[in-house]
């Protein structure tokens, strides 16, 4: 079984307590000037590469916090996990913010 | 709480002994469902009479209660003598959130040298003593029904899990200690 590790937890837990919860550092637009475009790209768009991905989780069958992970989506392999409202890593190859 | 509307026991009698390993119901207790952020907790931990436990996968137990950590602000409390824990809780000033759960959950004792491999059936958690230490709690899954583990000692566990889910739990647990 897949393992996961919650930063909350603080240790690797099966995959079955967590659940996937979308692309991670999706920013919602502030300001006067936002337009519909600009809301469209928050809400609907989403990278989806074939690679490494930011996504959040949710341990909600654990500590029930969400936070946020880098993963490969070739091979399911969790890069990183880190706390929600922490910034990505800047050192993962290949990931895009 | 004495305002407590008497209710059936919903696994009451119902008791499973396999090679190794017991399954009953445990006896009835008040429970709460306890929110605070870090800065309430001495508050909380004074009027409950014990230390609300700030390490992932721990308990406190004093006596009859016993609080187990379920997340960063959550905390699992049992009562075994019937004292009212919300009240205890509604004189904190303290922000916080307490919800009488008594009757939500029904708690189970798995006891004997395999219960572990049998709440393992289950519950993909890593069990041994190593990983799962005496005094140990944590919220997990336990087929298809989300359940609280609690290693009271050695040889036994304690599940908690929400009421509506304790025949299904019963009888995994029961083909587990059959099959185990
Ligand atoms: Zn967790």
């Amino acid at each position: 079984m897949l393992l996961i590790h919650c930063p909350y937890c603080g240790e690797a837990r099966p995959e079955l307590e967590f659940r996937h919860a979308g692309e991670a550092h999706v920013a919602r637009p502030v300001g006067a000037d936002v337009g519909d475009e600009d809301f469209e790209a928050f809400l609907f768009l989403r990278a989806n590469p074939k690679g490494i991905v930011f996504e959040r989780w949710r341990h909600i069958h654990g500590c029930g916090r969400f936070f946020n992970a880098a993963r490969d989506t070739v091979s399911d392999r969790f890069l990183v996990t880190y706390k929600a409202g922490d910034k990505a890593p800047a050192d993962i190859e290949g990931g895009r913010v | 709480m004495a305002d407590m509307l008497p209710r059936d026991e919903i696994l009451e009698g119902r008791m499973v002994e396999g090679e190794g390993v017991t399954v009953m119901p445990a006896a009835p207790a008040s429970r709460l469902s306890l929110r605070a952020p870090e800065k309430s907790l001495a508050s909380l931990s004074k009027a409950l009479g014990l230390e609300l436990p700030t390490n992932p996968k721990s308990s406190a137990t004093v006596g009859s209660r016993a609080a187990l950590w379920l997340g960063p602000d959550e905390w699992l409390v049992i009562e075994g003598s019937g004292a009212a824990l919300a009240a205890a809780c509604a004189r904190v000033k303290a922000f916080h959130a307490a919800v009488d759960i008594s009757h939500r959950n029904t708690g189970l004792i798995v006891s004997g040298p395999r219960c572990a491999d049998v709440l393992n059936a289950g519950c993909p958690q890593d069990l041994s003593l190593a990983a799962f230490p005496v005094g140990a709690a944590s919220r997990t899954v336990l087929g298809k029904a989300e359940a609280v583990l609690w290693r009271t000692a050695r040889d036994a566990f304690r599940v908690e899990c929400w009421r509506s889910f304790a025949d299904y739990v019963f009888m995994l647990l029961e083909a587990a200690a059959r099959d185990v």
